[in-house]
């Protein structure tokens, strides 16, 4: 296994593009090559080099580790695209960490910025703080979001989390923001805190589990039934759930679970239930 | 390679001085080696939406189609960003690298013109022009309901001088207006709710009117009924309904991005190619030009005054959607779409595209185009060129694709590969004929200085094998030069100059002037939420103002 460890020189003022931090970048290079890697300091190049001190312990495995400490949250797109291999942070990640992130792992111990693991196809991401909005979304106007793989938040997380989201599996242990699963074509969103509000607006397909409270339910989703148990990963949780379909103003088919002890203001609903 | 001077293929030195092509030039000039080189007048593309309201809103409709594709600044060239709708600044720079000289926007809401005028101002490099949208005019469609050609001509010179224009476009006669009512116009018979007018009449009369104002380029129409199965009969009545108003030896109506409007079958599953049928009209009758509307397979945007079609594009594929209305004028709409390969209905249009092209006998009425970007962005014409220069290439592509489609298409059994003769011809020489350009598109004493030279020897290499050498010359020019300037040098940008903005002063007599004047004002006070006095584009707002006098002659 090979561990390098990054540690930041100075404190940063300007967002940083560092998309070359990862372990496949950083593979079979020697220090030196390392330290040579180029990110960009608002609009300057500059290499890895001026930004961290970079100390590298190997006993000639593959397996590659990198460990970042201090604050990075200025740091853009670290990991992107990764396929295998550790990255840990401790400390705050910036905005895009795991972009577009295909296998390995990248555990953060502290928050982490938005976009976090946005058009992710596998791998998992887990955040031990809260994380910001966005997670695993698609770009901006796109239609491609998380593919595969796991994100999991034990804090809270913004709005629009797995906007487009296609496959794959994000849990938040606390509460998330609005609109929650917008656009969402499949895959498993549970959130074991509350929803704010519109969760699944304009889904299509794919599971929201709302472990907390909701503001409201959409009114273009309708109610299916009462299950006492919904599954979630391995896991199966105990209900009871009330079960809504939706979104219909899409056309939709997607599955919207909400925990009924946390929810009573939506007990008029059961009256539709046929 | 100049065809319009019946120059194929022949070694010989070009002189420049003060941005013309001269006779000769002393031995002191700079000299460019371009031997066992592909020189050609500079490419002049006929139909491309680069600029204005639509182009620009499609632009922050689709901020996906910037992150994928974008250019950093350099020392001479400005960043940019944008795969199928890129800005202004580097929609210049790739014209220009790819070795064309001069572009035309050609779909512009006369009321929006300001803003296309603002956009082709910042489009460095390359001379444009813009056609404004005259289809669905309420005054046009009054005026010719009424039978009045002369008020109809003097109010659409005025338009052309308002508004800088350089031809008459026409979108969808009448269904854009029947959109407006949540309609359409699926026949040239039909009548356009509540202007007691019938398409035919508004093709008509606009080709009268095009006809009396002598305009450099013919009408340019995109007809009724574009990207519906069956719609290719309607393509040719559209053709056929001006036959009679045709002059000798002058093109009087030319049907833009004709792939679209060249399909057969009762709907989607029996889609067929109707590029037969189309080209062999061509074949036949003098007075049309079209142009390919070729696709490529690649994600891009569709964007249209066709609004009615855009609409049913959205319900098609559920994907984001935007529309507009210009009071009084036309209307738009943008959908984001992604060509594939293995899809049918794509590949039978990729394939009536090619057909076309192929099948029309005449180089000089057929020309290349993507109709950027609603085919795929023009970056993909050396792609477009390799088809047309190469069965193999076109058998390669095919293998690839959805072989039910390929199986119903004629393609596979034509064997015809354009000349590089051919290539200059409807990439450059045609068109700048058809646009009425007399300075471009050719190499001969007095036309402007715009040169092409590709890395790639036309007299060795054999492009129906060797494709893929020329497609590659023709990503990147060697050198680029426009008005006697070097601008590119190595496939990249060396100067930046301005372009040129083509438009046509058109006048009238005196009296048609006078009425219409009178009418005018009752009109922009009925109809518009603009004074007619802030209507009107001065010439000092364009960036290198090049108007061509034209119209009826004085009495």
């Amino acid at each position: 296994m090979t561990k390098i460890l990054l540690k930041p020189k100075g404190k940063f003022s300007v967002p940083i593009e560092a998309s070359t931090i990862t372990p496949e970048s950083f593979a079979s290079k020697t220090l030196e090559q390392m330290r040579s890697l180029e990110a960009w300091e608002g609009n300057r190049r500059t290499s890895l080099d001026s930004l961290f001190d970079i100390e590298v312990e190997t006993d000639g495995g593959e397996e590659i580790t990198i460990l970042m400490e201090g604050d990075v949250s200025k740091l853009r797109r670290i990991g992107k695209g990764m396929r295998s291999g550790t990255l840990t942070i401790c400390g705050t990640a910036g905005m895009y960490l795991g972009e577009a992130m295909r296998g390995g792992v990248i555990n953060v111990n502290g928050g982490a910025g938005s976009w976090l693991g946005a058009r992710m196809k596998g791998g998992t991401i887990e955040v031990s703080g809260d994380a910001g909005d966005y997670i695993g979304s698609a770009y901006r106007g796109s239609i491609e979001g998380m593919k595969g793989g796991q994100i999991i938040i034990r804090g809270n997380a913004g709005n629009e989390l797995g906007c487009w989201m296609k496959k794959g599996f994000i849990r938040v242990g606390k509460n998330v923001g609005q609109l929650a699963g917008i656009h969402m074509i499949d895959g498993t969103i549970l959130v074991e805190g509350d929803s704010e509000a519109r969760t699944g607006a304009q889904m299509k397909g794919g599971r929201i589990i709302v472990m907390g409270q909701t503001a409201n339910v959409l009114p273009s989703f309708s109610i299916e039934e009462i299950r006492n148990v919904v599954r979630a990963g391995e896991e199966r949780l105990p209900g009871p759930f009330y079960v809504f379909a939706g979104d219909l103003a899409e056309g939709g088919n997607g599955r919207l679970y909400v925990f009924k002890e946390k929810n009573p203001h939506l007990g008029f609903c059961e009256a539709f239930i046929e | 390679m100049d065809p319009a001077n019946g120059i194929e293929c022949e070694v010989k030195d070009i002189a420049m001085r003060g941005g013309k092509i001269v006779e000769e030039v002393s031995s002191s000039a700079k000299v460019i080696d371009a031997s066992e080189m592909l020189v050609m007048p500079g490419g002049v593309d006929i139909h491309s939406h680069i600029a204005g309201s639509k182009t620009n809103a499609a632009r922050m409709l689709r901020p996906e189609d910037h992150v994928t594709d974008f250019e950093r600044k350099t020392a001479l060239t400005r960043s940019g960003v944008g795969h199928s709708i890129p800005s202004t600044f580097t929609t210049g720079y790739r014209y220009a690298r790819m070795g064309y000289t001069t572009v035309i926007e050609p779909a512009t809401p006369p009321l929006m013109a300001r803003h296309t005028h603002e956009e082709l101002n910042d489009t460095p490099v390359i001379d444009k022009a813009c056609f404004p949208l005259f289809g669905n005019n309420w005054h046009v469609m009054e005026y010719l309901a009424k039978g009045d050609v002369e008020g109809c001509a003097a109010y659409v010179a005025w338009m052309l001088r308002s508004t800088k224009g350089y031809a008459i476009k026409i979108v969808n006669p009448g269904g854009v207006e029947a959109w407006h009512w949540g309609g359409n116009i699926r026949g040239l018979d039909w009548e356009v709710p509540h202007f007691d007018i019938t398409p035919r009449e508004i093709i008509r009369g606009l080709c009268r009117v095009n006809k009396m104002l002598k305009l450099p380029h013919a009408i340019h129409v995109h007809p009724n009924n574009l990207g519906k199965p069956g719609n290719y009969s309607n393509t040719i009545k559209t053709m056929d309904c001006v036959r009679d108003i045709a002059e000798d030896g002058r093109a009087a109506i030319h049907i833009a991005h004709c792939q679209f409007t060249s399909f057969k079958g009762e709907d989607w599953s029996t889609l067929r190619s109707g590029a037969e049928e189309i080209a062999d009209y061509v074949n036949k009758n003098r007075h049309v030009t079209i142009d390919m509307g070729q696709i490529i397979f690649t994600a891009t945007t569709t964007m249209t005054a066709d609004g009615p079609f855009e609409y049913i594009l959205h319900q098609l594929q559920g994907r984001k959607w935007y529309n507009a209305d210009v009071e009084a004028e036309t209307g738009a709409g943008i959908v984001p779409v992604v060509y594939k390969r293995k899809n049918f209905v794509n590949a039978t249009q990729w394939a009536i595209g090619l057909e076309l092209a192929l099948l029309v006998r005449d180089p000089w009425r057929i020309f290349m185009t993507t109709d950027h970007p609603n085919g795929g962005p023009f970056t993909a014409y050396p792609r477009v060129i390799s088809w047309l220069m190469s069965k193999r290439a076109r058998e390669g592509a095919m293998k690839r694709m959805n072989q039910n489609a390929i199986k119903k298409a004629n393609l596979p059994s034509l064997n015809r590969e354009y000349s590089f003769a051919e290539i200059a011809t409807v990439t450059r020489a045609a068109t700048a004929r058809a646009l009425g350009l007399k300075d471009k598109g050719h190499l001969g004493e007095g036309a402007d200085a715009d040169v092409a030279i590709y890395r790639v020897n036309p007299k060795e290499v054999d492009p129906s094998n060797d494709y893929r050498a020329v497609r590659k010359a023709m990503r990147r020019a060697a050198y680029v030069i426009k008005e006697g300037e070097m601008v590119v040098k190595d496939g990249e940008i060396a100067k930046v100059i301005e372009g040129k903005t083509f438009w046509v002063n058109a006048s009238v007599p005196g009296d048609m002037e006078v009425k219409l004047q009178k009418e005018l004002l009752k009109k922009f006070q009925d109809y518009y939420t603009i004074q007619a006095e802030n209507y009107v584009i001065a010439e000092d707002y364009l960036a290198r103002s090049a108007p061509i006098e034209q119209g009826v002659a004085k009495q």
